[in-house]
């Protein structure tokens, strides 16, 4: 097995370019565990560990965005500032594992994994992320949306790295909740994010673990539109939360397995989102 | 996480642990904290462990070793039509694959009966029962010649529901028929009816017992064959050896088995895994062989808990007290009999629980299925009767309108008291007092309505808020037999030695965590008045210590290691007398001093001991026990400890999630020979019945394991844990040679019940299975 250690996105990007077939490794806490379960037999691996371009975060000139490196550790993600921009995603980064795994895994490993039950992609879904990839022949910048193809599927061409998402910074409450059947290092079950934008009077639902992919509550997000003034914080009447929670539940796709029942996904799925809803519009 | 210990005699912090001595140079006299009997002494292993410095059995090495790996079946029951090995043989790097033709001695092995084949020729009965070994150069090796092994099946259709194996028309999937033992309990009047009845069905989930430290073993041949040493994390060294002499076809001593670091046990270790697998490999390569199971292996490599259903009746009077006790439990004990049978009796002979009863019709099953053999485990049986019987005293409790305190109060046993078996109960029965003891504790303060998110129900998930949680209260309590029963002479052996102040101890007892190490050692300085004491290696080289299970191991290895200590002491004295002309009965040791209890006389055990060698072994052997009868009456087990519980949890009722806030437990240990020990034990046993309520399980579909890693076998974490608040009942047991009952099993038993009882209090469900799932909570 080889290992390459490039210092440099640009040399990262060389390394790719010339074999490919090359696994990529961040923080290794999905791949390793892969290969120990010899599920998987790399020759040729990439660490991006070294590639400090991709463990820094920033915010647009303007403050209209918040840019996080595809490396940068969930650990620092809880930091204050971002927690102040986007708390959604502080949250899905303090709930993913433990502290050991919160200082090696990554957003650009979560992506690559692409699990359903990645913590941090109902968060980059329901706030419309771009996807920032690089190869050494040019760049690409693609919705979250086409990103997530299937149940770990990306559309992450071969010789591309993911470099970056971007968020947008929003004026409303936003939240992020996952059920899982410990009090901490633990596989959601159920998860949802949401996020009210003030300005444009919307709100965007997002749902993890219930579906082969993450769920965009659409139809529910329109429903709600129409029923609910989102430019201000609101009472939420007893009925709508209910209708609310049985058209997230709809959406949802759950599956059982030895984790779960479809039944209870669908009953958590909804009770989140029922939730987060009603925090959302708490003065 | 915090934790108190109180005791009525001894905490942590008192001076009775303490003791002067005199400088032997200076002459003045000083405080120093001897590592005695009662002091919080501190593990030799223990900060090694911490530092990932201790060397547990899979980090042995040997120049010229080879890697042994087992072949499974992936089938819970398949007829083997063919083994074609020869792709395997061409591959570089393989020296050995071995089948069942290449067993030399007895092509079986087991604790109780010898039913489970070394490896399967005709058929496999379980997922993951082995076929075949290799012997490679690398891991990477095996695993190809695994892959390359070609193993053709007549898949058959398993036998996965333990109460259709009881059937008759149902096919026996083993020579010995799927009944691995049957036995009732009939005593009393068989004929009452209680004013109150109350009954249920309840059910237990298969637990593993998810120790750390991974099967490992290193074996090393004789030249020529003529014999193997086997380097083993194992529970009892001369069972192994025992077992492995007779597969392997050579004499027993010729089997030298060497206990190497064993990183946790729970039961798990009893039965054979890879013991004669990797002694076959040694004497067929004539090369050192390492064997380790990874994670996954492991829950094929090993018995699991008994998952059991158990329906049960209770009769008593309006004012609470029972009358009769009707049950029928079915335990499901896989495809090989493993102790299943020695588990069934514990189960029956514990369902009355730590309560006095009179009368009682019981009916068990240990059953055979295509599911993964199941054995011995913490608990051993008791653990699924306490479930039954605690939470029928919530029934009967709510039945006669009294607290759940009051109706175990009530009913409490004490010694004196006849068990159904017939067994007048002879041990210390603080039964009572445990009770009450744990009710004294106080409630951990009601959660805040502005509390931390991240410490409420769900933790980092953020699920939950104050007002989505209930608080509920459970109580659990329970009985538990100590040492071997039925007829079972489990002695130990033990070796002292004494030179120029220096004690060297032996025997066999397997170190699997639970601190034999610290409690040896404290036993020779408090008998001997010595400080260095030397712990030569554990192996087959002295009798039998029995097993590391049982709750058994201070009572009998620390018997064996005191009667030792004590002759070498009976010497020494005679030795001081003859020279200082003092009748020896007048000696006494104190602190690490011979003394004259009548003259002045004194000198140092140092100085006494300095030229001389004394050399003692002794046996410990517990008083003897009987066969149950037909009717399943006798004096079956050798004496009991009890322990009560109180469980505090939050339940998010909608979500069904849990998180258990405090457990409150008094429990009768005797005494307390180390108090951070005895809360270690305390404390790890409440994590594992914790597990059970909530979380722990092997998930089956079909006889297949759904669930055989971390990552779904979801073990509690620390913030899982609640505070616990323990209170050892120190009542000496004039039976135990150090007046301390066994501690390992009781805090796992009625902390489950405990638990699921707390969740109901919350919830107001019914919940008669464990362990509870969000979705048996809120759907
Ligand atoms: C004990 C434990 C607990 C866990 N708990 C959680 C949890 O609670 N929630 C959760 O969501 N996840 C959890 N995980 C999974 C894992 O930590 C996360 O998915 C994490 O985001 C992976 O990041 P990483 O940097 O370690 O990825 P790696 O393992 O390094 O990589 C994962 C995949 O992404 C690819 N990849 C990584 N970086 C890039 C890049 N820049 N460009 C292209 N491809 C890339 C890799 O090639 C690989 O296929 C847990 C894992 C463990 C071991």
């Amino acid at each position: 097995m080889t290992v390459a250690v490039p210092t440099s996105l640009s040399d990262a990007l060389a390394a790719i370019a010339q074999n490919p077939a090359a696994q990529i490794i961040q923080g290794g806490t999905d791949l390793m565990v892969e290969i120990n379960f010899n599920r998987r037999k790399p020759t040729d691996v990439i660490a991006l560990r070294r590639v400090l371009e991709l463990r820094e975060w920033s915010i647009a000139k303007d403050g209209s965005t918040i840019t996080i490196g595809a490396g940068l550790p969930y650990a620092q993600m809880e930091d204050d500032e971002i927690a102040r921009l986007v708390p959604a995603l502080a949250q899905a980064a303090r709930t993913v594992g433990s502290p050991q795994i919160r200082a090696a895994g990554s957003i650009g490993g979560n992506l690559g994994t692409c699990s359903p039950a990645g913590d941090a992609l109902p968060v980059l879904s329901a706030l419309d992320a771009i996807v920032h990839l690089r190869s050494s022949t040019g760049a690409r910048n693609i919705s979250v949306h086409e990103f997530m193809v299937g149940v770990k599927r990306n559309a992450r061409a071969p010789d591309e790295i993911i470099v970056s998402v971007t968020l947008p910074i929003v004026t409303g409450w936003q939240g992020y909740a996952k059920v899982g059947v410990r009090n901490a290092m633990v596989i959601s079950i159920a998860s949802c994010c949401l996020a009210v934008d003030r300005t444009n009077s919307a709100i965007r639902i997002a749902l993890g673990a219930v579906g082969p992919t993450i769920i965009r509550c659409r139809a529910t997000e329109a429903w709600l539109t129409s029923q609910l003034d989102l430019s201000s914080v609101n009472t939420v009447s007893t009925n709508l939360l209910k209708e609310f929670g049985d058209r997230v539940a709809q959406e949802a796709k759950p599956i059982d397995d030895h984790r779960s029942t479809a039944v209870y996904r669908r009953h958590a799925v909804s009770t989140l989102a029922k939730r987060l809803l009603t925090r959302a519009n708490t003065p | 996480m915090k934790n108190t210990v109180s005791t009525n005699t001894v905490s942590i912090n008192t001076v009775s642990t303490s003791t002067v001595s005199t400088d032997t140079i200076t002459g003045t006299r000083r405080e120093v904290r001897r590592d005695i009997l009662g002091a919080p002494a501190l593990r030799p292993d223990g900060a090694d462990k911490v530092q990932g410095k201790f060397a547990f059995s899979s980090d042995i090495w040997a120049e010229h070793m080879l890697w042994g790996a087992t072949l499974r079946s992936p089938h819970p029951y398949a007829r083997i039509v063919s083994i074609d090995l020869s792709a395997a043989f061409d591959i570089d790097g393989v020296e050995a694959i071995i089948t069942a033709v290449d067993v030399p001695g007895k092509k079986t092995y087991g604790l109780i009966s010898s039913d489970q084949p070394v490896f399967a020729s005709d058929f496999v009965r379980y997922v993951g029962e082995p076929v075949a070994c290799v012997a490679a150069d690398h891991p990477e090796t095996c695993r190809r010649a695994l892959a390359a092994i070609n193993v053709i099946y007549e898949v058959l259709t398993p036998l996965t529901d333990p109460e259709r194996a009881l059937l008759p028309e149902t096919p026996k999937i083993h020579p010995d028929g799927n009944m691995l033992r049957y036995q009732k309990i009939i005593c009393g009047d068989q004929t009452i009816q209680g004013e109150i009845i109350v009954e249920n069905t309840y059910e237990l989930g298969m637990q593993d017992q998810a120790f750390l430290g991974l099967e490992a073993a290193m074996a090393f041949p004789d030249s020529g064959g003529a014999g193997v040493d086997l380097v083993i994390a194992t529970q009892w060294i001369h069972e192994d050896q025992k077992q492995i002499a007779a597969c392997l076809d050579l004499p027993v001593d010729k089997v030298r088995v060497t206990l190497g670091g064993v990183g946790g046990a729970f039961g798990a270790r009893e039965d054979i895994s890879l013991q004669v697998h990797c002694c076959l490999l040694a004497l067929k390569t004539s090369r050192p062989i390492k064997m380790q199971y990874s994670r996954e292996e492991s829950f094929y490599g090993h018995v699991h808990r008994h998952p059991a259903k158990i329906w049960i009746r209770h009769h008593a009077t309006n004012e609470g007290i029972i009358q009769r006790i009707e049950s029928k439990m079915v335990f499901d004990g896989g495809a090989y009999a493993s102790t299943s049978a020695a588990v069934l009796i514990n189960g029956i002979t514990h369902i009355q629980g730590p309560y006095k009863c009179e009368s009682a019709t019981v009916h068990g099953f240990a059953v055979r299925t295509n599911n993964p053999p199941c054995g011995a485990m913490r608990g051993f049986g008791v653990v699924q009767a306490c479930f039954a019987h605690e939470s029928q005293m919530d029934k009967l409790a709510v039945a006669c309108g009294l607290s759940p305190v009051e109706i175990r109060l009530r009913n409490a046993m004490r010694t004196g008291d006849k068990l159904i078996t017939g067994q007048v109960i002879e041990s210390v029965a603080p039964v009572e007092r445990c009770i009450r003891e744990t009710d004294a504790i106080p409630m951990p303060v009601p959660l805040a309505r502005d509390a931390n998110p991240l410490e409420l129900v769900g933790g980092s998930g953020l699920t939950s808020l104050p007002q989505n949680i209930v608080r509920g209260v459970g109580w659990g309590v329970s009985i538990k037999n100590l040492m071997y029963s039925e007829k079972f002479d489990d002695y130990a052996t033990a070796r002292c030695q004494l030179h120029d102040g220096i004690v060297n101890l032996k025997f066999a007892t397997a170190e699997v965590g639970q601190g034999f190490v610290v409690l040896a050692p404290q036993i020779a300085r408090s008998v001997l008045g010595v400080d260095e004491v030397i712990l030569d290696p554990v192996d087959t080289r002295i009798g039998s210590a029995g097993s590391t299970s049982a709750s058994r191991q201070t009572w009998m290895s620390g018997g064996a290691v005191d009667g030792a200590c004590r002759l070498v002491r009976e010497q020494l004295f005679e030795h001081v007398g003859k020279i200082h002309n003092i009748d020896p009965l007048r000696l006494v040791i104190e602190d690490t001093d011979i003394v004259d209890m009548i003259g002045d006389f004194r000198i140092s055990v140092i100085d006494a001991s300095t030229g001389a060698h004394f050399d003692q072994t002794f046996e410990h052997h517990h008083r003897p026990t009987e066969e149950l009868d037909e009717n399943g009456q006798g004096n079956c087990h050798v004496a009991f400890a009890f322990v009560a519980h109180r469980a505090v949890v939050d339940v998010d009722v909608e979500l069904g999630l849990v998180k258990v806030i405090q457990i409150a437990t008094a429990q009768d240990v005797g005494r307390v020979l180390n108090p951070i020990a005895a809360i270690g034990q305390v404390e790890g046993g409440i994590a594992q019945g914790l597990g059970l309520a909530v979380m722990e399980e092997i998930v089956l579909d079909n006889g297949k394991i759904r669930n055989p890693s971390f990552t779904d076998y979801l073990l509690p974490t620390t913030l899982d844990m609640p505070d616990v608040i323990a209170v050892l009942i120190e009542e000496p047991e004039p039976q135990a040679p150090l007046g301390a009952k066994g501690i390992g099993e009781p805090p796992c038993i009625s902390v489950t019940p405990a638990i699921a009882a707390a969740i109901r209090n919350a919830t107001g469900r019914d919940l008669p299975r464990v362990p509870i799932r969000p979705q048996d909570i809120c759907l």
